[in-house]
This record gives C-alpha cells, structure tokens and sequence, in this order.
C-alpha cells in the first residue's frame, strides 16, 4: 500500500498500520481488519501472557546481571508487542531467525525462558533445540543472521524445486514438523533491528531476496534507538520506505499494537507462501530500556524519555482492550502470580548453571586439532596468565 | 549464617566502584531483586538488587568509598521465613497500569550520569620479551601500548615478521611515520654487517632476558693477574679505586638526530634529549665492553648480562640514582618513555626504593647543570659511571678548518678493581662514537 506519490514522500511512505490505539480502542483497515479478526479472546489472552511474562523474564535476568550472575543482557522491555504477536503469526514450519533481542518471539514460539539463558550465562552458546522449534540461535553479529535467512528462503526455494522435480518431500535441514503434515508452504522471518538495518549485510540481502524472490519476511523492530544514535540520525525515511526501491512491498505498523503487528504479519506470510517475493514489515515501537546492560541510556537520551514513551508501552493497551472485551480481573491476576513464578524458576535455573570453562568452546571450533585453533588457545593462555596478581 | 554479596563487575571488565549511597540500613529485611545500594562505576550509574533475602546484618562499605570489584560489600542473614520467595525485580512492575509507577522505576534501574575518572582495569604484567621470540607461538601477544605499535603497510609486515625483525627498531621515513620498505631494506642490510665483523660480540646474544633463566649473572673466578690488579689497586688507592678519563665529542649530529626524533610523528608528546641518545649508547658500548657493567665481590667478578640504567638525579630528597629495569630491552621510543617517567618521578620526589636497587651501571647529567666535566664517584655495587657534559657550540676542527660545532665531554669514572684503563678507553670511545654518529644505533 505505498502511497502516491507527492513531492513531499517522491517514494511513498507506507501508511501508518494502527488497527488498536494507546487506549485499547480498536478501528477498522480494509486490508488488515480481516486478519485481527481470526484473534480470539483466548489468542489475545495468551499473546498477553506471553508478553508479561517476556517483561517478568527480562526483569529477572537485568537483576541477575546486577547481581554478577550474567555477563550480559539484552533487554526487550517495549518491544513485546512486536516480537509476540507476529511470531504468534507464523505457521509451525515456518523459520525464525533471530537477532539477540527477541525474547518475546521465542517464548511465543514455545521456548522456555530458561533455554535462552545459557548465552548471557556463559554456560553454553545455545540452550534451545533449534531443529525443534525452527528457531535458529541468536545472533550476536549486528545484521548477520538477515543473510542467514536469506540463503535460507532461496534453500527453500530449491528444495520446492526439487520437490516438484522427483515428487519427494525436501526437508532442508531438519525442521519442527512433518512435511507431510504441513498445512503450508515454509516461509522464514528474520529479525533485526533499525540500527542493523544500516549494515550493508541487510542491503545484499534485500538485493538477493528480490532477485530469487525468495520467501523471507524481513521483520524489523525500529525501536529507535541504534545504541545511541537516535533514528533520526540513521534514516530520513521510515525504514519501510525502502522496500519500494528493492521493488518488493514494505509495510509500516504500529510495533506496540498486537492486532496490526499478528494482522501485518499473517498477511505478508500469506504473500510469501503464494510465491509473490519478500517482504519487509516496520514495527515502529520503542526500547524502554539500555541497549544493553552495558550501557548508560541516561547519557544519551532526552530527559522526558519516560513522559513520552511510557504511554506506547504495550502491555497496558492490551490489558485496557482485554478489558474492555470482559476479560475478568481474576485472569490478570492469575497471570501476575503465573509470572512471578517463572521468574523465580529462571533465577533457580541461572543460579544451578554452571559457566562453561572458556576452552571448551576452542574445543569445538573443528573437529580436528588445527593450527588457528592452538594458537588462539596460546594467546588466550598467555593473556590470562599476563594480570598481575592482586 | 550469613549471607555476603561481594560488588560483582556490572560492566564489562570493570574493576571497582563507588558506594553512591545505601537503600537499605542494619536490621531492614530485604527479599530477592529489592535494590540494597546504588553504585557508581566508570560506565554508569546502577542500581543493585538484593540476590539474597534476610535481615541486612552488616553495610561493609561506606557511601563515597570506591570498592574493588568481588569485595563485600553487605551480609544478609539468611533464616528469612520465606526465602525462596522473590520479589519482583525493582524495575518490573509487570501487571502495573500504573505507567508513571513503572517509569519511575525504570529511571532508577539505568544510572544517571558518567563518572569522570578514566575506566581502570586490571593491572597487566609488563610485555614479555620471551613470549615473542618462542617459536613455537605464531601470535604476537599486543601487550604493548597501541601507540608504540610501529606503522607499517601488510607486505612490509610480513617481510620484517619474515626475516625476524621487529620493525619497532626500524626508522620510519614514510610521509605518516610509517617503515616503508626501503626503511626495512635498510636496516636489514645494516643489521647483518657488526655481526659479520666482530663475531661473539653482538649484544643481542651477550643480553639475557629475564625469562631465560633466573641467574643472569656470569661468575668469574677472580684469580690470577686480575686477583693482582684488584689487591694491589686498593693497597694503593684504598679509599678510592677510580680511574677517570674524558674525551671531546662533537655531537652535532645528535643534536641534529635529535631534533628529526622531536619531529618525527612517532615520538610526539615525548621528550627527546641529547640524554635518550647517550643512554642508548652506553647501553650498547657496555654490550660491547662487558666489564663495565658488573660489580666486585673480592672472591669474583659479576658481569651482569641485563642494564639497569641508573640517572642520578638532583631530587627534593637529595642526590637519587633511580634505574631503568631492562633497560637493554626497550626500543628508543620505549626509553625516552621511560627516561621522562624516571625524571618526571625522581623530581616530584615520588621515586622508591625498589626503583633505586639493584642498578648495573649510572650516567651522571652534569651537563644540565652546565658543567663540562668532571670525575664522578661510582654507585657502590657498580663499577662505572658516565659523566655527561653541557653540549655547546664550539670551534672544531675539520679538515683543517676551524668551525663551529656542537661539542660536550664525556667524562667517566671506572672501577679499576675489575677493569684497567685500556677497556675503560674502549668503553668511553664506544660511546663517543654513537654520538658522533648516533645512526650506528641503527645496527643495535
């Protein structure tokens, strides 16, 4: 739906997606309407369970990491809207590459809080099954894992090939479900950020999508913040803006809405899965938080930071429209005390993980001795042994 | 029993904090994630949640006091009723539509400013000249500071990396302070001449590394002629075994050398003086004339095969003769580091003991007091001394011609105990020589 173009936006600035506002008021959209319409209350009851208890787990783990616990966190407070109600938007074949913020999508998609814990613990590099849940591991090099799945969707344009080729079913890698079983066609969304979306990494994948229409949803959460630089630094557009000049749609949705962010979302798969090339989706929404628990956002942010963007927070809007459908006070709380729970069963898992000795991950880089490999070990030896002693 | 919370690294690769101030006090029960203090370190200021629940039985730091990183900072007593119950985390209010609430909060979790103090890390070992000459690693440990890395383009590199040169000895002549491959060329064909003339002399295998072994000392019997000379020099001079001698130098061309170092790019903020140039020399003469740097013990004679170079220096304190450890390791860049941080020190007054012992040779700097010369006593345990003359424009013969040029004197005492007056000779010309034309430094 880019608009016409007018001198003021020569490339057509996609419209603004908002089917619920700040206060839980729902409206209609020709298009996106249709999809909201599928949620049922439960759908929406357990979206926003999911959403707190993605808030209560992030909670948990900044706590953990002021406590010495973690080396690090990567916050996703703002950002649940977004990250649940479009993973809640996929099929069970689908594929989901993530960057390393998206805790919400892959609570979602059935991962335990728990198994995202062992990265930022240091007690392994990966804690889910990603052949379980087509969740690939996150990525901490900024933009990478969009060429991951890049090369994944055009994979799964070869194996539809061969498929039709020899009438066998193709199952790539290994993925969640039976092939035989599945309803639709696999498709693979990828998540990044705005400020990955400045990385030449995204750019060659969009270039690459469009020429082998590749089905991949490029789902990018503009939180507005690239660490420190603010968007408006990075891009005098809306990211969405860009699809048009890749030659495929982009849309832009209000990220902090759930019904436009699943409604946006199911619409872009369906495109996907019928062959019409990717698709690119700008969930406007706002990181509450620091870039990490690394960094000092007070240094760098307006001062009315929390006057102006605390009203976008997406859980009280979906809590003040569950409200306004009946959903009783009793749910609300049962939920609290649900989540209250899993946070104290993250911490006891946190605390029962033992890190890992640094050179066992040296161990696993080939499967046999290699020359890089030792002296990478030597030099992480000798660095160890050079701190005076205290 | 009680329960220690140490300050843990909230950065990355934080070593300390500062008690901003306590949020709770002695006798307060606190459950899990409630914030105990909120503390400041190099990145921000942050908040820490309680990991433990009980009654806070002790505040072990002070708000203003700065607390190394794994120090205790509080005990909670455990034996709380319901321990295993948490509360929720300070900046999660989860269920809250209460957005001023949870905003609130959230500004309290993240700090609230930088501290200015520059980030201190944990101390590193001083560079370790054995880990780079080991052959069996092939990685160069960067333990140096970034800035003393030499420039250089990749193939010039791999070239010096090729033919073992460390390409921090080379003279850079590239427009950026960069070795340029005729500056590699160059040294490498300087760099094989002293060896092929004076065989068994070359001061890279006459220096020990600390590493190498702990005994770095060559013991030799005093017997025989030496034994003679020894006994007989303090029968005759018992107070004072010197000999003293001096020598003219026309150090023009130091003076020019010097001043291409104050431009040259790779020595910017640091101090070049005519003293860097003689302290290299008498670092490579002494290689050359062994004796010179060894100490008597009536039963031997130890040559010490490391130079801990002693300035002696005027101080607040009185005369100090402060050292350079190792002085035979460091490049020319690495020693004015180390010749301004000895003065700068000495003159403050700061120097330590530590930094007065153990010294293996001394130059006296006179000649910044604007003396020419004159005959100094030797450091007790060392057996020379280099006196260092003003450097003043005076008429010089050459070729016949009388014209002006830069001329000091170098004066030296020696111990004739251990060395006579023909290596003494030996040793001071060497040094002479380098300031003559300090570009034979080029083939150290």
């Amino acid at each position: 739906m880019p608009e016409a173009n007018t001198p003021a936006t020569p490339w057509g600035t996609p419209d603004l997606v908002q089917l619920m506002d700040e206060t839980g008021t729902v409206r209609a959209h020709p298009t996106f309407s249709s999809y909201a319409d599928e949620l049922t209350d439960t759908d929406l009851k357990e979206m926003y369970r999911t959403m707190v208890l993605t808030r209560r787990f992030d909670d948990e783990m900044t706590a953990l990491q002021r406590q010495g616990q973690l080396a690090l966190w990567v916050p996703s407070r703002g950002q649940e809207a977004a990250q649940v109600a479009s993973a809640r938007a996929l099929a069970p074949n689908d594929h989901i590459f993530p960057s390393y913020r998206d805790h919400g999508a892959l609570l979602e998609r059935g991962i335990e809080p728990a198994e995202i814990t062992p990265l930022f613990r240091g007690s392994a590099t990966l804690g889910w099954d990603p052949k379980k849940h087509n969740v690939h591991p996150y990525t901490l090099v900024l933009a990478a894992q969009v060429l991951h799945a890049t090369g994944y969707a055009m994979g799964l344009n070869m194996d539809a090939q061969i498929e039709a080729e020899t009438g066998e079913k193709q199952t790539g890698q290994g993925q969640a479900t039976d092939p035989n079983q599945d309803a639709a066609k696999p498709a693979v969304v990828v998540y990044f950020g705005d400020g990955s979306s400045t990385e030449g990494d995204v750019h060659e994948s969009m270039v690459f999508a469009a020429s082998y229409n590749a089905p991949v949803l490029f789902f990018v959460q503009n939180n507005g913040w690239a660490i420190s630089v603010p968007f408006e630094t990075q891009s005098r557009v809306p990211l969405s803006t860009r699809a048009a000049g890749y030659g495929f749609e982009g849309l832009r949705v209000d990220g902090n809405d759930v019904l436009s962010v699943y409604a946006a979302t199911r619409y872009a798969m369906d495109k996907l899965r019928a062959g019409e090339g990717p698709v690119m989706i700008e969930a406007q929404t706002y990181r509450l938080g620091p870039h990490t628990t690394a960094d000092d956002p007070t240094k760098y942010r307006p001062q009315d930071h929390e006057a102006t963007y605390t009203p976008l927070d997406p859980l009280p809007r979906l809590e003040a429209y569950l409200r306004s459908r009946g959903v009783e006070e009793s749910f609300f709380e049962e939920v609290a005390a649900e989540t209250k729970q899993g946070g104290q069963t993250v911490r006891d898992y946190v605390l029962n993980s033992k890190p890992e000795d640094f050179e066992t991950y040296l161990d696993r880089v080939y499967a046999e001795p290699h020359q890089q490999v030792e002296d990478d070990r030597a030099f992480y030896r000798a660095y160890t042994a050079g701190f005076e002693e205290e | 029993m009680s329960q220690i919370f140490n300050l843990p690294d909230v950065g990355e690769g934080l070593t300390e904090a500062e008690i901003l101030s306590w949020k709770v006090a002695v006798g307060d029960t606190v459950a899990v994630n409630d914030v105990l203090v909120e503390i400041e370190t190099a990145k921000s200021v942050v908040e820490l949640p309680s990991p433990y629940a009980g009654r806070v039985e002790e505040l072990m730091a002070e708000e203003g006091q700065t607390v190394e990183v794994e120090s205790p900072i509080i005990a909670i007593s455990a034996g709380d009723a319901s321990p295993e119950q948490g509360a929720d985390p300070k900046a999660a209010e989860p269920t809250s539509l209460n957005t001023k609430d949870a905003g609130a909060q959230q500004a309290a979790l993240v700090g609230s400013g930088p501290k200015a103090d520059p980030v201190k890390r944990r101390a590193r070992k001083r560079p370790d000249p054995a880990s780079s000459s080991a052959p069996a690693a092939s990685f160069q440990l960067h333990t140096k500071p970034a800035a003393s890395r030499a420039l250089a383009k990749p193939p010039v590199r791999k070239a010096a990396q090729d033919m073992g040169i460390n390409l921090q000895d080379v003279t850079p002549t590239g427009e950026q302070g960069q070795v340029t491959k005729k500056d590699l060329l160059n040294y490498a064909a300087h760099m094989t001449l002293p060896q092929s003339k004076t065989p068994g002399a070359s001061p890279s295998s006459f220096w020990q590394a600390t590493e190498v072994s702990d005994d770095r000392i060559e013991r030799i019997p005093v017997k025989g002629v030496r034994k003679a000379t020894a006994a007989a020099m303090v029968q005759s001079s018992f107070s004072a075994p010197h000999v003293s001698i001096f020598v003219d130098v026309d150090a023009s061309r130091t003076m020019e050398f010097v001043k291409r170092l104050k431009k040259s790019p790779q020595f910017e903020g640091i101090k070049v003086t005519p003293l860097l140039i003689l302290a290299k020399a008498v670092i490579w003469a002494a290689a050359r004339n062994p004796q010179v740097n060894a100490t008597w013990t009536d039963t031997e004679i130890q040559i010490k095969h490391f130079m801990n170079l002693g300035i002696a220096a005027a101080t607040p304190r009185g005369l100090m003769v402060p050292n350079i450890k190792n002085a035979h390791e460091l490049n020319l860049r690495e020693l004015a580091i180390a010749l301004n941080d000895l003065t700068a020190r000495a003159r403050e007054g700061k120097t330590q003991p530590a930094e007065m012992s153990n010294g293996t040779m001394t130059i006296t700097n006179i000649g910044s007091l604007g003396i020419d010369t004159g005959t100094p006593i030797i450091n007790p345990g060392e057996a020379a001394i280099i006196a260092f003359g003003t450097i003043k424009e005076k008429p010089w013969v050459v070729s016949g011609e009388v014209i002006p040029r830069w001329v000091t004197t170098l004066g030296g005492s020696f111990d004739h105990r251990i060395l006579d007056g023909d290596l003494s000779a030996r040793f001071l010309a060497d040094v002479a020589s380098i300031l003559e034309e300090p570009a034979l430094l080029l083939d150290m």
